[in-house]
């Protein structure tokens, strides 16, 4: 009834190409982003900002990155969570050695590192696919963590090689309270999400998509192999960077390199499953959707506990979440394998035809 | 010289040890085209069993493991019926995908089920240097090791028999050749993946037991399962001779590099060894060792 699009004429190409060819998304949209920016800050606790909102909008830039790379390009990779210590590293001792540095340069810096990291470790991609390449970036996965913690000149010699992120100051005004910090994630992480959309409806994303269906027959029709896989582990890999720098200076404040290991590669993959592979939006609904569900289950279960007046091992939750986080990826995996987008998706295709369906 | 092959022989024994582990990987490989990644979490889930039953019932070995193996026939036998058969003719990287999250699912089940704590395994091998190897050549090399050698060996034999005479061996090679054939012959394609994956839990059963005797039974197992995957990647995933092989490879080569590089580059480097030397292995023969090779056709 209110999502029709009929009446709504495409009069030029540029109309036609449009983000979001219909008027009730673009206004939809508008809405959303007065929300994000506005309602959000506002309304919101700081716990909500710094415990959930802003995790949950650094992952989906991580996820992103992985979509880019998986989700378009076809390559599988285990070695999210590396990338994301090679931004964090490089955005610290940028800042660290470069006195007066932006730290948005930073930010930039420590992502570009990341993209160089990472197109080296893609390198392999050329002649190895599928799970041989999965394999190949566990070796990212060990390898960059533990280059992390023996070097020390990494981590300004602090113990254990735990760095501790300076604080975020942007033209002498300090971004130190949940709200500030929630603001600029949220414009990087829109920023470079309205990036990716556009890259990918362009010459180049349609190129990852040609080499993700059969790389052959890419090759055949004129597709530069080497470039075009080389610049999915770039892109991805930068944004994986930023989203580590994000994650170390924005949510976390010092982070150890061991907690970049694979467990959080997982996650990030997870995300990218639950939420949709080959899909912008639903990295965004897997990262929240994976974020929020270890609190979810911690709730019910602390609930369950005292309506049955059962003491809980401490261990028991985390190792529900592990059952539940399984049992979820082999769900969707059979039942929808396109994720939560796609599930949007058709209710959209639904809502179109609502209430009239014939 | 006599350290440089205690060393080696040492490297070499525990590569067998990471063969134990591959041999799971490539039996489900070559049988269903499925890149088992939850063979690791198979291996902690019978161990854990084992020790868990070993604990509360306090049975002769003998009846304890085939109670584990039991278990791990009914779990093989579940995840081909609720995992695998819904996911026929998917892309292999989405079978991939659903074995990670049937990792996390058997981690923590197995936990849920046996408890989080640190178990010691004994399955009576002592773990120290052979007095007469010790006296005679001036080389520590210990029974333990020499034991799993010897294991890994009878299994690998026993498997190989299997593979090549009788039926249902049969069978499974020629699923592993071309699935709609072996369909069209009339070979039973859900039973024998049901028997592939309860075969890969004995293996894993097997595995679990020398990696648990030597480490203890605990959540770290599932990473040294981990270890397996440069293994086969060295070997090629189709070859059972390849697991072997890349197995004593990886093992021997990694502790030569943690003893004579690690000094220079700084300790820990066997947590990233065998991955490394498993990428640069692969630019230069992507198919592993044994590997077969695939032709791309459009």
């Amino acid at each position: 009834m209110f999502y029709r699009e009929t009446g709504q004429f495409k009069t030029t190409y540029a109309a036609d190409q449009a983000l979001f060819p219909i008027r009730q998304d673009r206004h939809a949209m508008v809405a959303m982003v007065v929300i994000a920016f506005i309602g959000i800050p506002l309304f919101f606790s700081d716990y909500w900002l710094t415990a959930l909102l802003i995790p949950v909008l650094v992952f989906a830039l991580a996820a992103l990155g992985l979509n880019i790379l998986t989700g378009y390009a076809g390559q599988l990779s285990l070695g999210t969570a590396a990338f994301m210590a090679v931004g964090a590293v490089a955005a610290y001792n940028f800042q660290l050695r470069i006195p007066g540095m932006p730290i948005l340069l930073s930010f930039l810096l420590g992502g570009l590192s990341a993209a160089v990291i990472g197109m080296l470790f893609g390198l392999p991609s050329l002649r190895i696919k599928g799970f041989y390449l999965a394999v190949a970036t566990l070796a990212a996965q060990f390898f960059i963590p533990w280059l992390v913690t023996k070097v020390g000149w990494f981590s300004n010699y602090s113990a254990s090689g735990v760095i501790t992120a300076q604080p975020i100051v942007i033209l002498g005004m300090a971004f130190n309270s949940p709200q500030k910090k929630y603001l600029l994630v949220l414009v990087i992480v829109a920023l470079l999400a309205l990036l990716a959309k556009n890259l990918t409806r362009s010459r180049i994303g349609r190129a990852w998509m040609a080499v993700r269906d059969m790389d052959v027959a890419a090759e055949v029709i004129g597709i530069r192999i080497l470039q075009t896989k080389l610049t999915a582990f770039a892109v991805s890999s930068f944004y994986c960077g930023v989203a580590g720098a994000l994650y170390a200076f924005a949510y976390l404040g010092s982070v150890e390199p061991d907690g970049f290991n694979l467990d959080l590669s997982f996650r990030i993959l997870f995300m990218v499953i639950v939420g949709g592979v080959g899909s912008i939006l639903g990295s965004f609904l897997g990262a929240a959707f994976i974020t929020l569900m270890p609190i979810v289950i911690e709730v019910l279960l602390t609930r369950a506990g005292h309506a049955f007046n059962l003491t809980l091992e401490p261990g028991v939750t985390s190792m529900v979440q592990l059952l539940v986080f399984g049992g979820l990826i082999i769900f969707f995996l059979i039942v929808e394998p396109h994720g939560l987008a796609r599930l949007w998706q058709i209710t959209k295709e639904k809502l179109r035809l609502w209430p009239f369906p014939y | 010289m006599s350290f440089f092959f205690e060393v080696l022989i040492g490297g070499l024994l525990a590569g067998v040890m990471y063969s134990l582990v591959a041999l799971g990987f490539v039996l489900i490989y070559k049988a269903s085209g499925v890149f088992n990644f939850a063979q690791g979490a198979m291996v902690f889930f019978a161990a854990l069993t084992f020790v868990g039953l070993q604990e509360r019932f306090g049975l002769p070995f003998w009846a304890t493991f085939m109670l584990s193996l039991a278990a791990m026939v009914v779990l093989g036998t579940l995840i081909e019926r609720i995992v695998l058969r819904p996911l026929v003719n998917q892309p292999q990287i989405t079978l991939f995908m659903a074995t990670i999250g049937l990792s996390f699912f058997i981690e923590g089940l197995a936990q849920l089920i046996w408890g989080t704590n640190v178990r010691r395994l004994d399955i009576g091998i002592k773990d120290e240097p052979i007095a007469a190897v010790l006296q005679h050549f001036d080389m520590a090399i210990s029974s333990f090791d020499l034991t799993a050698a010897v294991v890994a060996g009878i299994l690998v034999t026993v498997l190989a028999v299997f593979f090549q005479v009788t039926r249902v061996g049969r069978a499974l090679r020629a699923v592993a050749d071309d699935h709609q054939a072996a369909l069209a012959v009339g070979i039973p394609l859900k039973q024998i993946w049901a028997i592939v994956w309860s075969v890969a839990g004995f293996v894993a059963l097997v595995a679990g037991l020398m990696w648990g005797a030597r480490n203890g039974v605990q959540y770290a197992l599932t990473f040294v399962a981990l270890k397996a995957l440069p293994v086969l990647i060295l070997g090629g995933f189709e070859s059972v001779l390849g697991a072997i092989v890349g197995g004593l490879l990886i093992g021997a080569l990694e502790k030569l590099a943690e003893v004579y590089l690690g000094p220079y580059i700084g300790g820990g480097i066997e947590g990233w060894f065998a991955y490394m030397m498993a990428l640069l292995f692969l630019l230069v023969r992507p198919e592993g060792l044994f590997g077969e090779k695939r032709i791309d056709r459009v």
